[in-house]
């Protein structure tokens, strides 16, 4: 088991270097084969009105005309070791870990990383409690009672809700539940939790349920599924056969076997909407690293989206091991091998 | 009900609704069964074995299964009853030993686990006593180390032993009737005799009442004292072990006998097969539902094709044939025809 665990961090550690390399390829390289320059890149921290000699003394000390690895070599040393910047008008540190400077801001990646994180954690862990609780509790029901009027309402309106888009629903219910009806807050009235729970509460209630709701409808569908597969297995009936009362049956013996793949796509959900809840985060103006990341793509700050791409990566990396190791403790055939 | 009887079902008819029409899985079954007694049921597959020790069990759900007839377990009937007064005997009067353990125990739990929670249902004690009751049971059923092999998961006992602890988790409450399905059918030969053996002496020890569901006669042939010959979801002959085994009267009864593989006989490869398939439950033959494979079915003048035969007695007391050909001729054919085909094979 230890070295397993190993095994799996070392495998993470290189799958991460390797997703780095990517993106760092993605962002560099791909400009430069279409015909962007060293000045160019330049040009974006000085501004357009720079005179060439200033662009191309900003190109040299940001090291844009070292060849693509020194420069990768120098960015992942920066996460690591920190660097210092030189703009021509002072030097400035920038402590590890160092995802560098936004062109536009000029203020360091990693701390406006830190300051969106709490927002999207916020957004996604009320979101996943939300669509745990109903996805499965709706699943279960509906297996229960199959073919009954509460099981196929519940999987019509599951299939509407895996079927609307978020900026749709989303939109829609700013506009009645928000605007109309002013029983939710407002898109853009995000309260740290640290200030207000309770307008931290208000102003997320909303994206949590339209983010849940569409969640929500997945699970309900996988859980349902999941529960009519193990319902017919021969061990429920053992269990029968035993004189256990009906709900030990279906909760110990269904509910726990028909979990088990769940958490695997719960993983991978919560550790991508960590990465940033894109769409939620735009409609409802939550200032989460999604809005983050969508800002810096709009503004073409490279920086910031190679700093928002590793944190988004790094939590599906760990989301994913997270829920690998959990198996073997949820499994025990997984634990023994 | 006579005395003596312990589980007695009365005319038990079990049917599932289809799209494609009524199944009519067992029609019409009788017997009875005395405490220390072991009837063999015994049939192809799909002759309705399993369905009637589900139905005895009271485990088909009640939305797709449709359940007449008397039930009688030590005088209560069972299949006009509530759920929760079937339920309550469920695992605790009456246990079923399942075909395949590895299926049939819960992946994600201990065998122990497994044990002390069909314990708990039916006595109301702490987790610590019936866990020292479920380590005794596991050493019964000849499960070596029991008190470290309690915390063991199925997957990590081999198939005999898996069995054992199975076996272990039916007769924990100390059942007075135990069904066993195919109990030996997943296992390899030299564990099928082991897993016999310690299910006759278990039975000895409770004095329970045993039914053992199978396809294989070997099984019956040491276990059982009457056997019950199963068709198309009726009894087709009834006697006891002895009389079935001796003088049995209906031709499928023969046909079963003659693909058995015996090693008492010269030719072991020389199996005989029943031709035909086991005929679809929802549109039996019309007269008797063994007609189409039934070699003998030409004696009959027609009366095999347009009549279903009765259940009748036979030369033996207690002795139950389902078959139009008279009484001497089913005996004459066995005694000059079948039997030294039989013994020639």
């Amino acid at each position: 088991m230890i070295t397993y665990i190993i095994r799996r961090l070392l495998a993470a550690v290189l799958l991460l270097f390797i997703v780095s390399a990517a993106v760092f390829s993605i962002f560099y390289l791909v400009p430069r084969l279409v015909g962007a320059t060293p000045e160019t890149l330049a040009t974006r921290y000085v501004g357009r009105s720079a005179t060439p000699e200033t662009v191309n003394l900003i190109a040299h000390k940001l090291g844009f005309y070292d060849p693509i690895w020194v420069q990768y070599g120098r960015w992942v040393k920066g996460i690591f070791l920190g660097s210092e910047y030189d703009y021509g008008s002072g030097t400035e540190q920038c402590p590890a870990p160092c995802f560098g400077y936004s062109f536009i801001t000029r203020q360091p990646v990693w701390p406006d990383l830190l300051d969106r994180l709490p927002v999207t954690l916020s957004l996604a862990v009320g979101a996943a409690t939300l669509w745990v609780i109903f996805g499965v509790a709706t699943g279960v029901l509906s297996a229960l009672r199959r073919g009954s009027l509460l099981d196929r309402a519940a999987m019509g309106v599951s299939l509407a809700g895996v079927s609307m888009p978020i900026f749709f629903t989303g939109l829609i219910s700013l506009l009645v539940f928000s605007y109309q009806l002013k029983w939710t807050a407002a898109g853009g009235s995000y309260t740290p939790f640290t200030e207000n729970p309770g307008d931290w509460f208000y102003s997320l209630l909303l994206p949590w349920i339209v983010l849940a709701f569409q969640f929500s409808a997945q699970y309900a569908r996988l859980t349902r599924a999941g529960m009519l597969e193990t319902l017919g297995e021969d061990y429920i009936r053992t269990a029968r056969a035993k004189g256990l009362p009906e709900r030990a049956v279906t909760v110990q013996h269904g509910l726990r076997a028909a979990l088990t793949p769940l958490l695997t796509i719960f993983g991978l959900d919560f550790g991508l909407l960590l990465g940033g809840a894109v769409l939620t985060e735009q409609v409802f103006s939550l200032p989460g690293l999604g809005k983050y990341a969508v800002d810096a793509i709009t503004n073409n700050d490279l920086p910031k989206v190679l700093g928002v791409t590793m944190m988004a990566a790094l939590f599906v990396v760990v989301a994913n091991l997270v829920v690998d190791l959990l198996y073997a403790v949820v499994d025990p055939r997984v634990r023994i091998n | 009900m006579a005395a003596g009887t312990f589980l007695e079902v009365k005319d038990l008819k079990i049917s599932f609704p289809t799209d494609d029409g009524l199944v009519k899985s067992v029609d019409g079954l009788s017997f009875q069964l005395e405490r220390g007694k072991t009837l063999g049921i015994v049939g192809e597959s799909g002759s309705g074995k399993s369905v009637t020790s589900l139905g005895i069990l009271g485990l088909h759900n009640k939305r797709n299964a449709q359940v007449s007839g008397e039930i009688w377990l030590d005088g209560d009937e069972l299949v006009s009853a509530g759920a929760e007064t079937v339920r309550a005997l469920r695992g605790n009067k009456m246990a079923m030993i399942f075909q395949d353990p590895l299926s049939a125990m819960h992946p994600f739990y201990t065998i122990g686990h497994q044990i002390i929670e069909a314990y708990r249902v039916h006595h109301k004690v702490s987790k610590k006593v019936a866990r020292k009751h479920a380590i005794d049971m596991l050493g019964r059923v000849g499960i070596p180390q029991p008190e470290r092999r309690v915390d063991d998961y199925p997957h990590q006992f081999s198939g005999g032993m898996r069995q054992r602890a199975m076996i272990a988790m039916a007769l924990v409450n100390d059942p007075q009737l135990l069904i066993a399905d195919e109990p030996t059918t997943a296992l390899d030969v030299t564990v099928q005799a082991q897993i016999l053996d310690l299910m006759h002496k278990l039975q000895e020890e409770f004095n329970s009442a045993l039914i053992v569901i199978t396809h294989d006669l070997g099984v019956v042939a040491e276990l059982a004292d009457d056997v019950l010959v199963m068709y198309g979801g009726r009894c087709i002959e009834y006697g006891t072990a002895r009389t079935i085994f001796e003088q049995p009267e209906h031709p499928y009864t023969w046909g079963l006998l003659g693909s058995m593989p015996r090693i008492d006989r010269p030719n072991l490869d020389r199996l005989v097969p029943i031709p035909g398939l086991p005929p679809s439950l929802i549109n039996l033959p019309t007269g008797c539902a063994f007609h189409p494979r039934c070699a003998y079915e030409p004696r009959t003048g027609g009366l095999g094709r347009s009549l279903s035969p009765e259940l009748a007695g036979s030369g033996q007391p207690g002795h139950l044939v389902r078959c139009h050909l008279p009484t001497d001729e089913r005996q004459r054919i066995w005694r000059e025809d079948v039997k030294p085909k039989l013994e020639a094979q």
